[in-house]
């Protein structure tokens, strides 16, 4: 099942541009969209969007904390609101918003976070969000999406947008090919999506780490080990229903994710299978505890071994 | 309704305050006792919504950033109609929606809240709907003084004037004190007037426990067209009870048997005064 594209890079594009355009044709059928930024809409790739929709932009300036208040107003009002902001200052500035005004109050916002990851590579600690999924994880009451690919963009916007429950969907800056052109893979929140099956072990990711994963696939089928890959784009609630399948299909099992090791993807995976009883090899790949190395978003990736080599070299490695 | 009804029915709340302060061990009983004529007015003569109209989208919005005086919040819903004033009696209870801080799951609350610097933000964000739908639904918000330090008061200050929201009102309950002592010791943020007109907001100064004179303050709204709202309402802590008054113990003081018997008798006394 999946067949897996490889030469799509033409066709790619950053999932937070496919964010900006899905909300845009959204938006100017449904009045009650609203994005609200925080001097972000370039960023954001908003631009167009203010520009043909002004009455459905909110702009609130460099002031995060206000941003997701005002959206939580928004929203208690019946406004479908978006808030879009960096990852990395929005969900920590903000976080105390977040908890309360957004989840705690059960004001559907839709928690827009771009550039996340280490999306701004050189940048700095101070850009990077690392944090995003172990905050989120440990507040009540919020969907936490991580799309992979385009496809998977354009659907969590437009259930977002349905929603009326919180939401935070995180998006890079990176040009994503499809991970697959199967149609019958469907998306829908709290389930993931097998893009690959294999047999021998399984890869979970998501987000931006989701195509390489694929590409360490391939690459071990060159020796002869079968890969499933899974995009686990929804964090919370955790497909566990599918780990469990996993986890009984094959014999070890990966998370790789752009964010900490520490409360992330792999933890979440982790506590579901000691608890459940499932004891297979296990491994989480992500950001060690420690302020990354310096570089591009692929350079810091390739360094902590989230790669086609650095994925199949821990699958082979896990096996043995 | 006259002043002099209004008048009594904050004697009444004031006792009631007390009553479920005492019957929970728990409560912010200064703030609630400053802030209480401010919500008498609101509720009785400004904001249009009651139990019947809770759900409609064209409302009037309250919500109360100082969230820890929720006792005086409780008490006037509870004498609104929106839910049996025997619940009271759970506050502060094992498995009683009636918390410390306002929540949702009380009829008649709009957001929760209790961590400070927040309702402002979402206050602003509520009437900045009402513009973008045309409605004429207003939004009030309470603040204590001891929360202006938030920054987040700040930013939507900003928005709120950035988008000339004069169908928002912020109510500042300006006692004077906190827990650690006076606004002026640990934070100094006067003078609020200037700082809140420089940000563009329109501001009123009244006596917070002058009935008619917040009656009026209200009435006027917009105070000008185009700019947010700000009544700066000069209360006492602990206002009605003479040994109360501008204490800072009072902050979350539970009065004893003989301090709530003779804050009773106080009151007693004051509303055959009114």
């Amino acid at each position: 099942m999946g067949t897996v594209i490889k030469n799509t890079s033409a066709n790619a594009k950053p999932n937070q541009d496919v964010f900006a355009a899905t909300l845009l044709k959204l938006a100017e059928t449904d009045k009650d969209i609203i994005a609200v930024t925080s001097d972000s809409r370039g960023s954001g790739k908003l631009v167009a969007f203010g520009q043909q929709l002004p009455e459905q932009i909110v702009e609130i300036g460099i002031a995060e904390q206000n941003l997701v208040g005002v959206a939580a107003g928004l929203a208690s009002a019946g406004k479908k609101a978006f808030a879009v902001s960096p990852a990395c200052f929005l969900t920590a500035r903000a976080l105390e918003q977040i908890k309360n005004d957004v989840c705690y109050s059960d004001n559907p916002v839709r928690l827009i976070g771009i550039s996340a990851g280490v999306s701004y590579g050189a940048l700095g600690t101070t850009h990077h969000s690392l944090h995003d999924f172990a905050v989120l994880r440990a507040i009540n009451n919020i969907t936490i999406v991580v799309p992979a690919d385009n496809f998977e963009t354009e659907q969590a916007v437009k259930l977002a947008a349905q929603s009326t429950k919180p939401v935070y969907l995180r998006f890079g800056k990176k040009p994503m090919p499809l991970l697959t052109e199967d149609e019958n893979i469907g998306f829908e929140f709290g389930k993931g999506r097998v893009v690959k099956n294999g047999g021998d072990i399984t890869i979970i990711a998501n987000g931006e780490t989701v195509y390489p994963a694929l590409l360490a696939a391939q690459k071990l089928e060159e020796s002869g080990i079968l890969a499933t890959v899974v995009s686990m784009h929804t964090i919370k609630p955790l497909d566990v229903t599918l780990i469990a399948q996993l986890a009984s299909e094959t014999k070890a099992i990966i998370t790789v994710e752009e964010h900490m090791i520490n409360g992330g993807l792999g933890e979440a995976c982790a506590s579901y299978l000691l608890q459940s009883g499932h004891k297979k090899p296990f491994k989480i790949m992500g950001i060690p505890d420690e302020y990354t190395v310096t570089g591009s978003q692929v350079e810091i990736l390739n360094h902590y071994g989230i790669s086609a080599d650095g994925i199949a070299d821990q699958a082979i490695k896990l096996l043995s | 309704m006259t002043d002099k009804e209004l008048k009594e029915k904050s004697v009444g709340y004031r006792k009631k305050i007390l009553k479920y302060i005492v019957g929970a061990n728990a409560g912010h009983t200064g703030g609630s006792l400053s802030c209480i004529d401010v919500l008498n007015v609101l509720y009785n003569d400004v904001l249009n919504v009651s139990p019947d109209n809770f759900t409609s989208p064209d409302r009037d919005r309250y919500i109360q950033s100082k969230g820890h005086c929720v006792e005086a919040l409780f008490v006037v819903l509870a004498d609104k109609g929106f839910f049996p004033e025997t619940d009271l009696e759970t506050l502060c209870k094992y498995k009683s929606h009636y918390i410390g801080h306002p929540t949702k799951k009380v009829h008649g609350v709009e957001q929760n809240t209790g961590a400070l610097g927040h309702g402002l933000p979402i206050a602003a964000g509520v009437a900045l709907a009402a513009k973008l739908d045309k409605k004429d639904y207003r939004v009030f918000t309470l603040l204590g003084d001891g929360e202006l330090p938030e920054g987040s008061n700040w930013e939507a200050a900003l928005t709120a004037s950035h988008y000339k929201l004069d169908n928002l009102c912020a109510i500042i309950d300006n006692n004077k004190l906190q827990i650690t002592g006076t606004n002026a010791e640990v934070c100094n943020t006067d003078p609020l007037d200037a700082k809140f007109e420089s940000f563009g907001w329109a501001v009123k100064q009244v006596d917070g426990h002058d009935i008619h004179a917040l009656r009026e303050a209200f009435a006027s709204m917009p105070f000008e067209p185009g700019k947010p709202n700000l009544i700066i309402a000069h209360t006492i802590k602990g206002k009605g009870i003479s040994f109360m008054e501008n204490s800072v113990k009072w902050h979350h003081g539970v009065p004893n048997h003989e301090q709530y018997q003779s804050a009773m008798t106080e009151l007693d006394v004051a509303l055959t005064n009114i």
